[in-house]
């Protein structure tokens, strides 16, 4: 399978990366590059195999339903590029 | 001493004589400091030096020893990779989206150094998001290799992604280093740079604080001067951690208790599918040369086969990325790090991520975004995570057959220059640098990576061993014996 530079727009929308005609144009043949070096796995018969779960075998791990952390509101909020009274800030999303 | 004899000491030479006295830790850092002060500049491989804090803790350890209750590191001077998250201290995985990151918790595996008295010198350069095979795709910029062929000057890369943490070991800028390995990002740089790399097995160290490139291939491991070294360093580093889920429940063992075991009457296996098309020579040789002194040292050779190792680079190629599209989902200019300014939220969050992502990851999140997107899951994610159940399968196979450790290549090739291969043009050609040690995380093995030779122009080689599931006293016990027939290979100081 390879890929179109419409596609590829769409597909860095949905990653939410802008992408520019030069970029978009660079990354369709470096994307069917890549998508071009998996198709091998065609080869591979996989009838009757599991998808990898797991590599190690563990069972999941569970713990009390309980409040273990919290009331760090600050530190929580201290890297953000922009916070006010303990909230994120962000571009108006509600009109 | 002199500060050079003082940052050659290896770890276990250095824990000696700080217990004895004859050296203090406040000694130790500081010859650590200066070395990187004078080689920094030409080396890159660390992104933020740390000394107020080194020297803090330096003097806590002398603290310690006097009182008699020094610690398993204590004193030791360490190189942290970007990855992990210290607490306070330059934290973005060398990303430019992560600017100022200065998380407000440690990682695990660091809190568990430090708990043993490590001294932290700072952090190393990476490839952005831990992607890459030669450290170029660093918003610092590259780390050279302190190794050059002979009779050249042109610079040479470490590998990567764990390029600053080889580096630094390499050139006696840190005692010893943390890294992380999620296709060959610990082996491959450490068979670049004639050091000691371990990827341990998947759910042995813990990943919490590490930042995530794609989950369940992601271990953090050690690189070290030697053998025991880094056997002393995983000790440390790992441990059982109720705050990530597939830490698994078992107690570390001590590692260096397994070194300098005999290897007599061990079966190591030899898998004929690494023998690829266009191996050269010199690698060739250097595998059977491994190969005479694991049997010299009274080990039984096995030919064995490992089917799909094949596949292994291809189906990889389709589970990290898409693993990363959805970590790095995250990266979103609100919560940390650099923001864009947009017309509205989407716009903001699209010109964060244009602007914060290099090349190399926007790439890998294109490719997995595309992978997993309606329509394509089945052809490809799926399909891959099934290939990859084959490729686990092969080596279990191997295993029940009385195998104890399989002995191939760490890299098909020396150390390269740096912008010497042509990325833009063919991604896929810095992809094959993984082809085998990628293997290894796609089915939750240990590998260790240890050098083995020189090749024609006087570049390290190295060359792997695989492991059972938790199983690393075995590859401590079988490197230690190849590293006893090579010898020891430093770079000859240029910086």
């Amino acid at each position: 399978m390879s890929v179109d530079i419409e596609t590829v727009k769409r597909v860095a929308r949905l990653a939410r990366i802008a992408v520019d005609e030069e970029e978009a144009t660079r990354m369709t043949g470096e994307l069917n590059a890549i998508l071009g070096f998996v198709e091998q796995l065609g080869e591979v018969d996989v009838t009757d195999v599991e998808p990898m779960t797991s590599v190690i075998p563990i069972s999941m791990k569970k713990r009390q339903d309980e409040v273990t952390d919290g009331g760090k509101a600050a530190d929580i909020v201290a890297n953000a590029p922009a916070s006010e009274e303990n909230f994120f800030v962000v571009p108006k999303v509600v009109e | 001493m002199t500060d050079s004899s003082l940052t050659r000491l290896t770890i276990a030479q250095a824990r000696e004589k700080l217990a004895s006295r004859e050296i203090s830790a406040l000694e130790l850092t500081e010859a650590y400091l200066s070395a990187i002060e004078a080689a920094n500049e030409k080396l890159n491989a660390y992104v933020a030096v740390t000394p107020d804090k080194a020297r803090a803790m330096a003097k806590a350890c002398d603290a310690r020893i006097a009182a008699g209750e020094a610690r398993a590191l204590e004193g030791i001077p360490l190189g942290i990779k970007d990855l992990f998250a210290t607490e306070d201290v330059h934290t973005q995985a060398a990303s430019h989206i992560l600017d100022g990151f200065r998380p407000r918790y440690e990682s695990t595996v660091t809190a568990n150094l430090w708990a043993d008295g490590a001294v932290m010198l700072g952090k190393l350069n990476m490839d952005e998001f831990a992607m890459g095979s030669s450290n170029e795709t660093s918003y610092y910029g590259p780390v050279v290799n302190p190794w050059r062929a002979e009779g050249d000057d042109k610079p040479l890369v470490p590998g990567g992604s764990s390029g600053g943490s080889a580096a630094a070991v390499a050139a006696w800028l840190a005692a010893g280093a943390t890294a992380t390995d999620t296709g060959g990002s610990i082996r491959q740089p450490a068979a670049f740079t004639a050091t000691v790399g371990i990827k341990p097995t998947y759910g042995r160290c813990s990943r919490w604080g590490i930042v995530a490139f794609a989950s369940s291939l992601d271990q953090a491991g050690p690189i070290a001067r030697d053998v025991r070294d880094a056997a002393i360093l995983l000790r440390s580093m790992a441990s059982v951690d109720p705050k990530d889920t597939t830490s698994v429940d078992r107690p570390v063992p001590d590692y260096e208790a397994a070194i300098g075991q005999s290897v007599k009457g061990l079966r190591i296996g030899i898998p004929k599918e690494y023998r690829v098309e266009g191996m050269s020579g010199e690698i060739e040789a250097l595998w059977q040369k491994g190969i005479e002194w694991m049997r010299e040292a009274g080990a039984e050779i096995v030919d064995i086969s490992l089917p799909h190792t094949r596949y292994a680079l291809p189906a990889y190629y389709i589970v990290a990325p898409a693993e990363a599209s959805s970590n790095l989902a995250r990266y979103d200019g609100v919560r940390y790090g650099l923001r864009v300014p947009g017309r509205d939220i989407v716009d903001m969050y699209e010109k964060t991520r244009a602007a914060g992502f290099g090349r190399e990851v926007k790439r890998r999140v294109m490719i997995g975004t595309y992978v997993l997107s309606a329509g394509y899951y089945d052809a490809y994610y799926l399909k891959a995570q099934k290939v990859r159940t084959l490729i686990k399968r092969d080596f279990e196979e191997a295993f029940a057959a009385g195998v104890d450790a399989i002995l191939t290549p760490a890299t098909p090739s020396a150390a390269f220059g740096i912008a010497e291969q042509d990325m833009d043009a063919d991604p896929v050609k810095m992809y094959l640098n993984d082809i085998f040690t990628v293997t290894v995380n796609m089915a939750g093995l240990p590998g260790i990576a240890v050098p083995a030779g020189l090749d024609g122009r006087g570049l390290p080689l190295g060359l792997q061993l695989i492991g059972r599931p938790f199983d690393e006293e075995t590859l401590f016990r079988t490197a230690h014996v190849i590293e006893q027939a090579a010898g020891r290979f430093e770079p000859r100081r240029w910086w």
